[in-house]
Formats: structure tokens, C-alpha cells, sequence
């Protein structure tokens, strides 16, 4: 019992100190000097743009995806987020409505619809899709908007992120930076 | 395939040439050995000594090393429990988050004075930033620490003779928080953060979305430092819901690669410095290597369920199974990290383990269950490991009739019996769990998947917190008064008992004269007591938990096929 008496002590004091230090300063500082140095990143790396009034407008992050439906646009990854089994029925059954849906929208693409395409993400708002994905799309969004395939391509091409050091992770089309692009919003 | 082939090595090379250099200054800062840092460091460090009333000779038995853990840990666990039933009146709160209930607080201060980091919650509607920083991020280092700082007093009751003390846990505590662990997340931190990692204590902002012009809300916190020690201390709770699968929380393939990085960091470079504490860097090469076997073999087996079982769709492109999975990261990297962190106790996700393929899901649940000992937690894993080397040398002495010796310490019954504890506390929590879980009425409300799947997904949350892990099969609703008390007593348990069995088990080895190695002793460091080693675990684990792996993720293949 009296051991336990006096080691309460320092039990409670090595508690505050890793709570100056890792909650309090350590947090802190970092806090400090990501507002310094990454003002952007730090705070969500957020998208401003100029309307055609002329007012400025955060139209979301570059991180985060937007759902897009419109032919016009490029169309993300579907915004579910099922947790379910790859083999299941419930999800067999979404799956196939996205195909559906995807083949309403470009009834003359006859090519295989990549995976991506037709799987959910992760975290529900991946702003990526793959580069076959994307190449996918060129065609009819070139139609939609009367402008040639090339320059939907290059505008594609621009916020393509490559792998890391050339070999880590997959390459990613940024969707909403794409359209905001294709909707000439971006400087 | 080439990609995931060169990722695979390139990160095996990474952590191979970094934990070489790490844990031979880890074994610096746990001897005492000078290193640059430490004299910049040494006011603050005596200054914390006085502080607590205590000094570097100061020198403790077992039962007081394992009685100031305990009182370390409670005195966390009461503080996290508090900040976040209070949490309303509390600053730091821009979006006005109310207190968590009674049942979810004890859960999740349970779960991060554990190193588990189970998550019944989810960061960004149930935690305010104080709540986040000052109770979680705290507790990401102090649970590292203790873990790390067990492992220093076992290494060094191998290595000592006919001595009672096995070191001063406050000061292990402090040298490991200062020298190892604040260091590396304040590099790592900034990393993240130029990447896109949040950082901020403002509130979330909205946004107008391009089409429709609807209402997007943009969560943020201080995210990055959080999350950084969240990876180095295998803790694994992530800052928002969906953890490192959040781009905000993970953004690009360099922010992946660190924190892919950090998970297996630590935990790997504790080999060397095991090796180096008990003057035989051998010992500690066979360990490691045992570990990365064990791991390679998982990688290749999660990678190729996921990259050729996957569901075959007419007119899909088959590119393997994506679902659940971000673009960035791919089948490659998204594979390796859910082995990493299943072997690693660490528990942070960058895919959704639910979504991935029966098999592969098959082989993340089985590194979990055998004990979280391939590499493992920080610290933990490794005094998990030795248990298993104990009991390899053990069987094997049985086998020749000898007595069993490891690191020229006789290996006796009391030796056994802490082992024991050490093994076997985590599978019978784990099954005793699972199992009061499947009785409890209403339970399928709780899965998101049926069947097989349905099962599975309560095993891997059982599992997951019997072994201090922290992933989910995360469509199991675990937000429940039944299963946040009985959760967090299984993730108590399943921390401590085998933590004070180390910590004894170090004070009875210190205790002991050494013997002289003869011809007949058996070598622990050759490639024949690795396969014996690595045979054990897997016997260990097999005969564990092959009935109830039946019932789940291999019935749930034969279904699909």
C-alpha cells in the first residue's frame, strides 16, 4: 500500500509532462509551423476561384471528391462506401447499376469500363481515378462540349499526379481539378 | 505486377537500412550511452528527474517496474475518460462537440492506454481537437513509450547476473518520450503536412461543389502530428473516421510511403537493439529475420488475393480488387500496408480490410491472432516474440532432454508460467469475446455484411482488440454499451497481463546465475531454430484459431466460388 502511495507521484507528474510536451508543445509547434510554411496544405488544401461575376468562391479541396453526374464532366469513383464483401450480393447488385448507368450516359463506348469506375473507394471521396479511367471518359466529354479530344487529354494530363520516385503507388487523375479546368476556372 | 514487385523490395530496403542505424541508437538511449541529442536534451531530462523525484540510479525491482506501469497507465486511462465525457465545456471545440457516452469513453481511453486504438468512435463527429491532442495524441506516446520501455527491462534481465533490478521505469519512460519518439514525429509531421495533411485548429470550412453548387463540409483538426506518432507507435487511431484512407489524412503516395514506413520502423529496429542489449547481435538477427519471413510470405499472399481473386465482372476491366481501395495507393501499396499493420499491431488502415478478398482478408486476421509478433506493437511485439522463443527453446529441450537455456539463462517453471501468460492471455480473450459477442441478442444489427462475412467481421473485431491492434472489418457497429465494456476490458487485459509477465519474467531471468554454453546447447541463432521458431507460431496460432477461422473467412471463399 505504501508503495503505491508513493509511486502515484510520479505517475501523476510523468503524465503532465508527456501532456506539456506531446499534447501541448509538440502539437503546438507543429500547429505553428504548418501555418507558416504550408498555409495551403495545412488547412485543406482548399480551392478558391474567380466567378464569372467576379466574386471568389471556395468550391471544395483538392483532396476531397466531388460527385459528379453531368456528361460533360469527368466522372469520379462512386461516392459509396459499403464495407461489404467483394463477392456479395449487395454489392454485385450496385455494382451492376453503375454499369447501367455508366453505359446510359456513352452508349457508343464499347470499351471495358475500368475498375475503378465501378468500385467504391476506401474513404468514400477519393479525388482520384486511374489514368485508364480517365481515357475512358475523353471521348464523350470532347463530344459534349464541342472541343477537340487532344485538348481534354492535355487538360487531363495537367493534374495527373505520376507514381512517387517513378515506381510508388498508381498514377491519379485529380477529377475535380479536371473539371474545374474543362470549365475554364482555373488560371 | 513489375510496380508492386519493385515497391515491395524497395520498401523491404528501406526499412532493413534504416532500422539498422535506429536501433543501435535506441540501444544508446537505453544504456546511457552518449549521443548527440542527449546533451542537448540533458537539462530538460534532469530537470523531468527532479521533477518526479527520481534519478538515473534509482534502480527498481519487478514488482515496482510493473506497479508504476500500472499506475502510469490508470492514471491515463482516468484522464482520457474525463476529457471526452466533458468535452463539451472543454476549449478547442469549434464545431461544439458534446460529451461521448459513459460507455464509449471507457472504450476508447482503454483502447489508447492499450496501444490498441480501437475505434468505436469517428474523429470528426465525436472528438473535439482538446479531446484529440491532449488526451489521444498523449496517450499515442505514453503507451509507446511503456511498451518500449518494458522491452528495455526484459533485454536487460537477460542480460544481468544475480541482480534484482531491471531499470528505473520513469526514467526509461522519459529518455524513450524524448530521444526516440518526439523526435521522429516532429520530422515526420512536417513531412505530412507539406504533403496535405491537415493541421490547423480553425474550424471545417464549406465549400460550394462545382456541379449542383451543394453544401461540402471540409473536415480539419491537428491532424498531422497526431498522426504521425499514431504510426511510429504502432498506436494506429486515426484523427478522422476512415483513418489513412482519408485524404486528408494521407494525400499523395510520398505522405503513404512515410507512414508506411513509420508503422514497422520501430518495431523492426528494436531486433537490433535487443541484439546489441544482449551483446549478440545474432540473437537479434534471428528474431528479425523469423519476423521478416513471417511478413514477406503474408505480403505475397494478401497481394495475390487481391490482385487476381477478385470479383470478375463482364464488360469491368479486371485490374483486380479495388474496392475499398484509393486509386493512389493501388493493389500494391494498399496490400503491403494491410499486412504491415496487421503484423505490426498497429491497426491504421489505408483500404477497408471488410472489402478486400475472403482469402486476403483470411491472412490480415491470422497476423492478428498469433499475437501480434511479427514485428509487432512497439516494444510489445518484441516481448510477445520472446515469449515464443522461450517456449521454441523449450520444446526443443524437451525433445533432447536438456534443460532449456536461452541467452545462457536457464529457462525454468516460474520462466514457463509467465510465457504461458504471455501466449495464451490474447487467443482466450480473444475466442472468450467473440463468443460472448455471437450470444448477445440482436447482434446482426450491429454487421453490415451477412453470412459468413457477417461472422467474420465480429472475429476481427475480437480479434483486433484481444491482440491490441485497433483495424476493423470496419462495417461491424461497435459503438454499443455491451461491446464498448467488454471490448475495453479485453484490450485491458490483453495489454497488461502479458506486459507484467514480461516485466516478471525479466526481474526472475535477472535474478539468475548464467551457465556455460556447451556443445550440447542448443544454438538460437542458426537458420534450423528460425524454422523451429516460425513453426511454433504458427502451430501456436493454428491450433488456436483454426475452428473459428472455419466458420468465417474459409467458408466465406468457399461461398463465393
Amino acid at each position: 500500500m505504501n508503495s503505491i502511495i508513493k509511486t502515484i507521484r510520479p505517475a501523476f507528474l510523468s503524465l503532465l509532462v508527456f501532456t506539456v510536451l506531446g499534447g501541448g508543445v509538440y502539437t503546438l509547434s507543429i500547429t505553428g509551423l504548418a501555418q507558416v510554411f504550408f498555409p495551403n496544405e495545412a488547412n485543406g488544401s482548399l480551392v478558391e476561384v474567380t466567378l464569372e461575376d467576379g466574386t471568389q468562391q471556395v468550391v471544395g479541396s483538392e483532396f476531397i471528391a466531388q460527385e459528379f453526374t453531368s456528361p460533360e464532366y469527368l466522372i469520379g469513383r462512386p461516392m459509396w462506401e459499403t464495407n461489404l464483401s467483394p463477392d456479395s450480393a449487395e454489392l454485385s447488385e450496385l455494382r451492376q447499376e453503375r454499369i447501367e448507368w455508366l453505359t446510359t450516359m456513352d452508349p457508343q463506348n464499347e470499351q471495358e469500363i475500368p475498375a475503378d469506375l465501378v468500385s467504391g473507394s476506401g474513404s468514400g471521396v477519393d479525388p482520384h481515378i486511374s489514368t485508364a479511367a480517365a481515357s475512358f471518359q475523353i471521348e464523350r466529354i470532347a463530344a459534349e462540349r464541342n472541343i477537340d479530344q487532344a485538348e481534354v487529354e492535355e487538360i487531363i494530363d495537367r493534374h495527373t499526379t505520376s507514381r512517387f520516385l517513378g515506381f510508388w503507388g498508381e498514377p491519379g487523375v485529380n477529377v475535380l481539378m479536371v473539371n474545374l479546368d474543362l470549365d475554364g476556372l482555373l488560371d | 505486377m513489375n510496380y508492386i514487385l519493385t515497391q515491395n523490395l524497395f520498401y523491404l530496403l528501406v526499412l532493413i537500412g534504416m532500422s539498422i542505424p535506429l536501433g543501435l541508437y535506441m540501444y544508446k538511449v537505453m544504456s546511457g550511452e552518449p549521443f548527440l541529442l542527449e546533451k542537448i536534451g540533458a537539462p530538460l531530462e534532469k530537470g523531468i528527474y527532479k521533477l518526479l523525484g527520481t534519478h538515473q540510479k534509482d534502480e527498481m525491482d519487478a514488482k515496482r517496474y510493473g506497479l508504476s506501469v500500472v499506475l502510469f497507465s490508470l492514471m491515463g486511462l482516468v484522464v482520457v475518460f474525463l476529457l471526452q465525457i466533458s468535452q463539451g465545456v472543454l476549449p478547442f471545440n469549434p464545431e461544439g462537440i458534446e460529451g461521448t457516452s459513459w460507455h464509449l469513453a471507457f472504450n476508447t481511453a482503454a483502447s489508447f492506454v492499450s496501444n490498441t486504438n480501437w475505434q468505436a468512435y469517428s474523429g470528426e463527429t465525436d472528438l473535439s481537437y482538446f479531446s484529440q491532442s491532449i488526451g489521444l495524441t498523449v496517450q499515442n506516446f505514453a503507451s509507446a513509450a511503456s511498451g518500449i520501455a518494458v522491452l528495455f527491462a526484459l533485454a536487460r534481465g537477460f542480460r544481468r547476473k544475480q541482480i534484482r533490478s531491471i531499470g528505473n521505469f520513469w526514467v526509461d519512460l522519459t529518455r524513450i518520450f524524448l530521444y526516440i519518439l518526439l523526435p521522429l514525429s516532429f520530422i515526420g509531421a512536417l513531412i505530412l503536412v507539406s504533403q496535405g495533411v491537415v493541421q490547423t485548429f480553425g474550424p471545417f470550412q464549406t465549400a460550394l461543389t462545382l456541379e449542383g453548387a451543394v453544401e461540402q463540409t471540409i473536415p480539419l483538426g491537428p491532424a498531422a502530428s497526431q498522426i504521425m506518432i499514431k504510426q511510429l507507435g504502432t498506436n494506429g487511431g486515426g484523427f478522422f473516421g476512415v483513418n489513412s484512407a482519408f485524404p486528408l489524412e494521407n494525400p499523395t503516395a510520398l505522405s503513404n510511403f512515410i507512414q508506411l514506413l513509420s508503422i514497422l520502423l520501430i518495431p523492426a529496429a528494436l531486433c537490433v537493439t535487443f541484439g546489441k542489449a544482449v551483446k549478440d547481435i545474432k540473437q537479434g538477427k534471428a528474431i528479425y529475420v523469423a519476423m521478416l519471413i513471417l511478413f514477406v510470405v503474408s505480403v505475397v499472399a494478401v497481394t495475390f488475393n487481391e490482385q487476381f481473386m477478385g470479383p470478375v465482372v463482364n464488360g469491368v476491366a479486371t485490374v483486380g480488387n479495388m474496392e475499398g481501395k484509393e486509386v493512389i495507393h493501388g493493389i500494391g501499396t494498399s496490400s503491403l500496408w494491410a499486412t504491415a499493420t496487421t503484423a505490426a499491431s498497429n491497426g491504421s488502415v489505408n483500404s477497408m480490410h471488410n472489402s478486400y478478398t475472403a482469402l486476403g482478408g483470411l491472412v490480415l486476421m491470422f497476423l492478428i491472432q498469433i499475437g501480434e509478433i511479427v514485428f509487432g506493437g512497439v516494444g510489445s511485439g518484441l516481448y510477445g516474440m520472446l515469449a515464443f522463443v522461450l517456449l521454441t527453446v523449450f520444446i526443443a529441450g524437451l525433445m533432447v532432454g536438456r534443460t532449456p537455456e536461452y541467452l545462457s539463462k536457464k529457462v525454468e517453471p516460474f520462466d514457463m508460467k509467465m510465457v504461458c501468460l504471455l501466449v495464451l492471455a490474447p487467443p482466450v480473450l480473444t475466442l472468450l469475446g467473440a463468443a460472448a459477442e455471437m450470444m448477445t441478442p440482436g447482434v446482426q444489427e450491429q454487421l453490415t455484411n451477412t453470412g459468413a462475412r457477417g461472422f467474420s467481421e465480429i472475429l476481427y473485431a475480437y480479434s483486433s482488440m484481444g491482440n491490441n491492434n485497433g483495424s476493423a472489418f470496419a462495417g461491424f457497429d461497435a459503438n454499443q454499451p455491451f461491446t464498448n465494456v467488454i471490448g475495453g476490458l479485453i484490450m485491458l487485459l490483453a495489454r497488461f497481463i502479458p506486459m507484467l509477465a514480461a516485466i516478471f519474467l525479466a526481474g526472475n531471468m535477472a535474478k539468475k546465475k548464467t551457465v556455460a554454453v556447451s556443445d550440447g546447447t542448443l544454438s538460437t541463432t542458426n537458420s534450423l531454430f528460425v524454422g523451429l521458431l516460425i513453426g511454433v507460431i504458427v502451430i501456436i496460432g493454428a491450433l488456436s484459431f483454426l475452428p473459428a477461422l472455419s466458420l468465417g473467412p474459409i467458408a466465406d471463399f468457399f461461398t463465393a466460388l
